[in-house]
C-alpha cells in the first residue's frame, strides 16, 4: 500500500514536471493577489501588517479552489480514472497519493514563499513564522477538502464555481483559526490551542476525505 | 469461496437504463475459461455500458453479475483483480513515454511488472523505434498500442474486456493483438470484447452475442 502511494506521488510529481507552466499559476495567483492589497488599502505599514494573515490566508484559499478542480480532470479525460477505480488497489490510498502531490506542488510553495509575503505586509520575523506554521499545517487541510470538490463536480459543466460554493464553507474553520493565530500571539494568548486546532482539522480531514472523494469518483464515473 | 468449476463470469437477467434509454433487458451470458465472446451490435445498442457493467464500473438497473460463481459485489476484490479492462479511452498520459506509461498503469492496477517485460511488449506490438517519445507526439494508432501494450505484458488477469481494441490500429498490430489474444484464450483466459471490424481469433470455443435481440 505504501509502495502505491509512493508511486502515485512520484507520478503526479513526474507530470508536473513535464507541465510546469501548469504548477505556477497558483503560486502567481497567491502572489499576486497579496500584493494588490498594499497597493489597494495604501501604504501605512500598521494596517497592512493588521490584515496580513486575513489577506495571505483568503489569498492561499482561493489559489487552492482555483487550482484544485483539475485535480482529477486530465485522469478522466484520458481513461487513467477508469484503472484507478478498476485497480485491487484501495482508491482512497490512490486519491491520497494523488492530494500528497497536489499539496507540495501548490500547498507547500505558498507556506515558503509567504515569508516574502510578510515583508510586503511589514511582519516581524516572529510574525512571520506565526503565519508560516499556520499555513504549513492548515494548506494540506485545503488540499483535502478541496479533493473532495473536485470529485464531486468532476464531469460536470460549471464544475468551477459549484466547486466554490461547495469548498469555501468547509474552508471556513480553517480559515478561522489560521488567520486568527497571529491576533491570539499578539494579544499574547500564544499560538499553541489554534496550532493544535488547525492539526485536529488536518487528521480529521485526512481521515475522512480521501474516503469521501473515492466514493465520489466511483459514483461519478457510473 | 469463489468455486473452481463455476464459469468465470455470468449475468443474469441484466438490464440497463441510461439516461431515459432502456438499452437492453433480460440479457443472461456465462463465459468459461477459454472462451471468447464477441459482443455485437448497432451504434448505441449498449456494448459499452454492458462491457463497463461487467468489469463493476456501472451498475446495472437490475439483474446480477456473478464472479466465479459468486454475487461479484461480494468478491470485489477477487474480481478486480482477475479482470483486465481496456475502454475507448486509452489511459495514456501526453507527457510520458510509452514505457512510463505502461509502468504507471501497471503500478496503479497494483501489479508489479518487470521493465523487461514491458519493454519487450511495447516492441512486439511495434513501438521499438518510439520508446523515449512522449506520448503526445504519438499517432492515434500509436496510442492505442501503448495501452494495448499492456495485455502483452499480462499474466495475471483470468478475463479481458476490451472495447474496440481494433480501433485505428493499422494490420500489423491488428495481427499481433489478435495473436496475443489467441495465446490469452489457450492460458485458459477468456475474452470479451466489441468491434465493428471482422478480425480473426483463433480460438475453440466463441460465442457471439447480439444486443439488438435484447433491445427494448
Amino acid at each position: 500500500m505504501l509502495s502505491l502511494f509512493v508511486s502515485v506521488v512520484r507520478r503526479d510529481l513526474l507530470l508536473a514536471w513535464r507541465r510546469r507552466s501548469d504548477v505556477l499559476t497558483a503560486l502567481g495567483f497567491f502572489l499576486l493577489v497579496t500584493s494588490l492589497f498594499p497597493l489597494g488599502v495604501g501604504p501605512e505599514p500598521e494596517q497592512l501588517s493588521h490584515i496580513a494573515a486575513g489577506v495571505m490566508w483568503v489569498a492561499a484559499l482561493l489559489a487552492t479552489l482555483l487550482s484544485v478542480s483539475r485535480l482529477f480532470e486530465s485522469d478522466e479525460a484520458d481513461g487513467t480514472l477508469e484503472q484507478m477505480l478498476l485497480s485491487v488497489e484501495p482508491l482512497p490510498v490512490i486519491v491520497l497519493g494523488k492530494v500528497c502531490a497536489y499539496w507540495l506542488l501548490t500547498g507547500l510553495p505558498l507556506v515558503v514563499i509567504a515569508p516574502l509575503i510578510g515583508l510586503q505586509f511589514n511582519l516581524s520575523a516572529d510574525e512571520t513564522l506565526i503565519v508560516c506554521a499556520t499555513l504549513l499545517v492548515g494548506t494540506p487541510s485545503l488540499s483535502l477538502l478541496g479533493a473532495v470538490g473536485a470529485s464531486l463536480t468532476l464531469g460536470l459543466r460549471g464544475g468551477g464555481a459549484l466547486i466554490a460554493l461547495l469548498v469555501l464553507p468547509l474552508y471556513v474553520p480553517v480559515l478561522i483559526f489560521g488567520a486568527g493565530a497571529l491576533d491570539a500571539w499578539r494579544a499574547g494568548l500564544g499560538i499553541q490551542s489554534h496550532l493544535a486546532l488547525l492539526s485536529a482539522v488536518l487528521l480529521v480531514a485526512l481521515a475522512v476525505c480521501p474516503l469521501a472523494s473515492a466514493t465520489a469518483l466511483r459514483i461519478a464515473q457510473d | 469461496m469463489p468455486e473452481p468449476s463455476a464459469p468465470l463470469l455470468e449475468t443474469r437477467a441484466l438490464t440497463c437504463v441510461r439516461g431515459r434509454a432502456r438499452l437492453f433487458a433480460g440479457l443472461d451470458l456465462t463465459v468459461g475459461e477459454g472462451e471468447l465472446l464477441h459482443v455485437a451490435g448497432a451504434n448505441g445498442s449498449g456494448k459499452t455500458s454492458l462491457l463497463r457493467i461487467l468489469c463493476g464500473l456501472s451498475e446495472p438497473e437490475s439483474g446480477e453479475v456473478r464472479w466465479r460463481g459468486q454475487p461479484a459485489r461480494s468478491v470485489r476484490d477477487d474480481w478486480r483483480g482477475g479482470m483486465l479492462y481496456l475502454g475507448h479511452r486509452n489511459g495514456v498520459k501526453d507527457d510520458f513515454t510509452p514505457l512510463e506509461n505502461l509502468h504507471a498503469s501497471a503500478a496503479i492496477a497494483g501489479e508489479r511488472i518487470a521493465d523487461t517485460v514491458l519493454l519487450e511488449a511495447l516492441v512486439d506490438i511495434g513501438l521499438a523505434a518510439r520508446l523515449d517519445v512522449p506520448a503526445r507526439s504519438l499517432s492515434q494508432g500509436q496510442r492505442r498500442r501503448v495501452a494495448l501494450a499492456r495485455l502483452l505484458a499480462d499474466t495475471r488477469s483470468a478475463l479481458w474486456i476490451l472495447d474496440e481494441p481494433f480501433t485505428a490500429l493499422d494490420v500489423r498490430a491488428v495481427a499481433v493483438l489478435a495473436a496475443a489474444m489467441a495465446a490469452h484464450l489457450r492460458r485458459g483466459g477468456a475474452l470479451i470484447y466489441t468491434t465493428h471490424q471482422p478480425v480473426d481469433i483463433e480460438a475453440e470455443r466463441r460465442q457471439t452475442l447480439n444486443l439488438d435481440d435484447y433491445a427494448c
